[in-house]
């Protein structure tokens, strides 16, 4: 059995299996307008929750959150379902696939045999769309992935079990109800206020507070836990910003691209301008991962050097305040 | 970033020909989206994950060596776990399965629990039994 789904490449798992499910029921959805609508920019820092022996800084909301906050501002209703029998997990997906619906996976990374080695660690937040099955074997569509491919009824078995943090629990999900009228306008403008009220929030461990909460104990990161652990904080740092679901940078040109398509059906080209500015705001987080990698890869130990990475964070932290004000006041 | 500012450097992804989306300007301003081969920041920053991971396992490898830790510490670093990953895959609570990672007490572990902990990290009981840090 083998569902009529078509396979776009995305920049993030989550907006583009979205993207890719919502294109499938006849929407045409970009995957920057589902990160935009989805409130996908972020920021959040805890210190004393430890992944891969780094604090826990993350760039993206809760897995999930895109595609659901998303769904529910254009008036698509989708259905998530988890199992905690890996037999029913399989019975339920072959169902759907049955009844041609491909349907979207929460799974883990560790033992997705098609990634390379080195990118295969625990994070169980990884997304992806099975749109058929042929002999034993299921058909695969991996956003982050250039073409289809395929993973034995064991395989899909392990990575939709996995354990630890955030264990996806077999959880699968498709959209079940879409209204005929779509309005964008609406979503367009409740996602903005949203994202920006996130970003600008009160609370020195979210939006641009955690920046300046992160951009302080970078300081003292050398001095407090020596050079060898600052620099892996360091180096886990620039991994959740650009790798891990492309953070800094990269989550800032998918939301600038956004703002250019939201411009249009707004009719608003103040967003054409602010789309402008989140673009050179991209540039300057990159210009911070530049840095940073220099700085664990000569493995300096001058602590001015933590004190210009922290000044920088600093700069990009008052650079989107700024920025979230006025794109408050522009819709 | 400008279309042709994408990084086009060598990485990891290379050996496997995978390349990465990513959303970038055209001459006029309009976004776009432009394939990546790898970019070097990144790259060096994976490599700084995998150099940690290894002294980890090394270290691991030692104090199973001197019966400072249990067999389970060096697969569960091997495996690129934590406790709380490892007490997952093998059902148990965290403290139980830190408590396994002493020597004295996985010396007295029956088979029973010996095989999820195999199970877990993919080898057969014997050879979590006999591994001696050799």
């Amino acid at each position: 059995m083998e569902t009529n789904f078509v396979h776009h490449q995305s920049a993030h798992c989550e907006n583009g299996v979205a993207s890719n499910l919502l294109k499938h029921h006849g929407i045409n959805i970009s995957e920057p307008m589902v990160f935009g609508i989805g409130s996908g920019l972020f920021f959040f820092y805890l210190p004393l929750l430890k992944i891969n022996h780094a604090p826990a800084i993350s760039y993206r909301p809760m897995p999930g959150s895109i595609f659901n906050k998303a769904a529910k501002r254009l008036g698509i209703k989708v259905k998530r379902v988890r199992f905690s029998d890996p037999r029913s997990a399989q019975e339920a997906l072959e169902a759907n696939l049955k009844k041609n619906i491909p349907s979207g996976l929460q799974v883990g990374v560790y033992h997705l045999t098609y990634f390379p080695n080195e990118y295969r660690f625990h994070f169980n937040a990884h997304n992806l769309v099975v749109y058929g099955k042929k002999e034993d074997r299921f058909l695969i569509s991996d956003p982050v992935m250039e073409t289809v491919t395929v993973l034995s009824e064991k395989e899909l078995e392990k990575v939709r079990f996995a354990k630890g943090a955030l264990a996806p629990k077999g959880q699968m999900y498709y959209p079940i109800h879409i209204p005929s009228q779509i309005d964008f306008t609406t979503a367009i403008k409740k996602a903005i206020k949203d994202t920006c009220n996130n970003m600008l929030a009160p609370m020195p461990i979210i939006g641009v507070g955690g920046m300046r909460f992160l951009a302080g104990h970078i300081r003292k990161w050398p001095a407090k836990k020596g050079v060898k652990v600052a620099n892996h904080y360091l180096a886990q740092m620039v991994r959740m910003q650009e790798e891990i679901g492309t953070g800094g940078g990269g989550f800032r040109f998918i939301y600038a691209a956004f703002l250019q398509e939201a411009a249009v059906i707004l009719q608003n080209n103040k967003l054409n301008e602010l789309s402008a500015e989140m673009t050179q705001i991209g540039d300057l987080w990159r210009d911070f991962a530049v840095n940073a990698a220099r700085v664990y890869k000569n493995r300096s130990n001058k602590t001015d050097v933590y004190n210009s990475l922290a000044d920088e964070l600093l700069h990009l932290a008052d650079l989107e305040t700024a920025f979230f004000k006025k794109l408050k006041k522009a819709i | 970033m400008k279309k042709e500012d994408v990084p086009q450097d060598k990485s990891n992804l290379c050996a496997l020909n995978i390349k990465e989306l990513c959303y970038a300007t055209d001459e006029n301003g309009n976004y776009t989206t432009a394939l990546s081969s790898g970019w070097e920041p990144k790259t060096i920053a994976l490599e700084n994950s995998i150099l940690e991971i290894n002294e980890r396992i090394e270290q691991a490898r030692k104090d199973v060596q001197n019966d400072l830790v249990s067999p389970i510490v060096y697969f569960m670093e091997v495996h690129k776990m934590d406790w709380i990953t490892l007490a997952g895959y093998v059902g148990m609570w965290t403290w139980r399965v830190k408590r396994h990672g002493k020597p004295k007490v996985f010396r007295k572990l029956n088979d029973k629990i010996l095989a999820k902990y195999a199970e877990a990290f993919e080898i057969t009981i014997q050879e979590l039994k006999n591994y001696h840090g050799n």
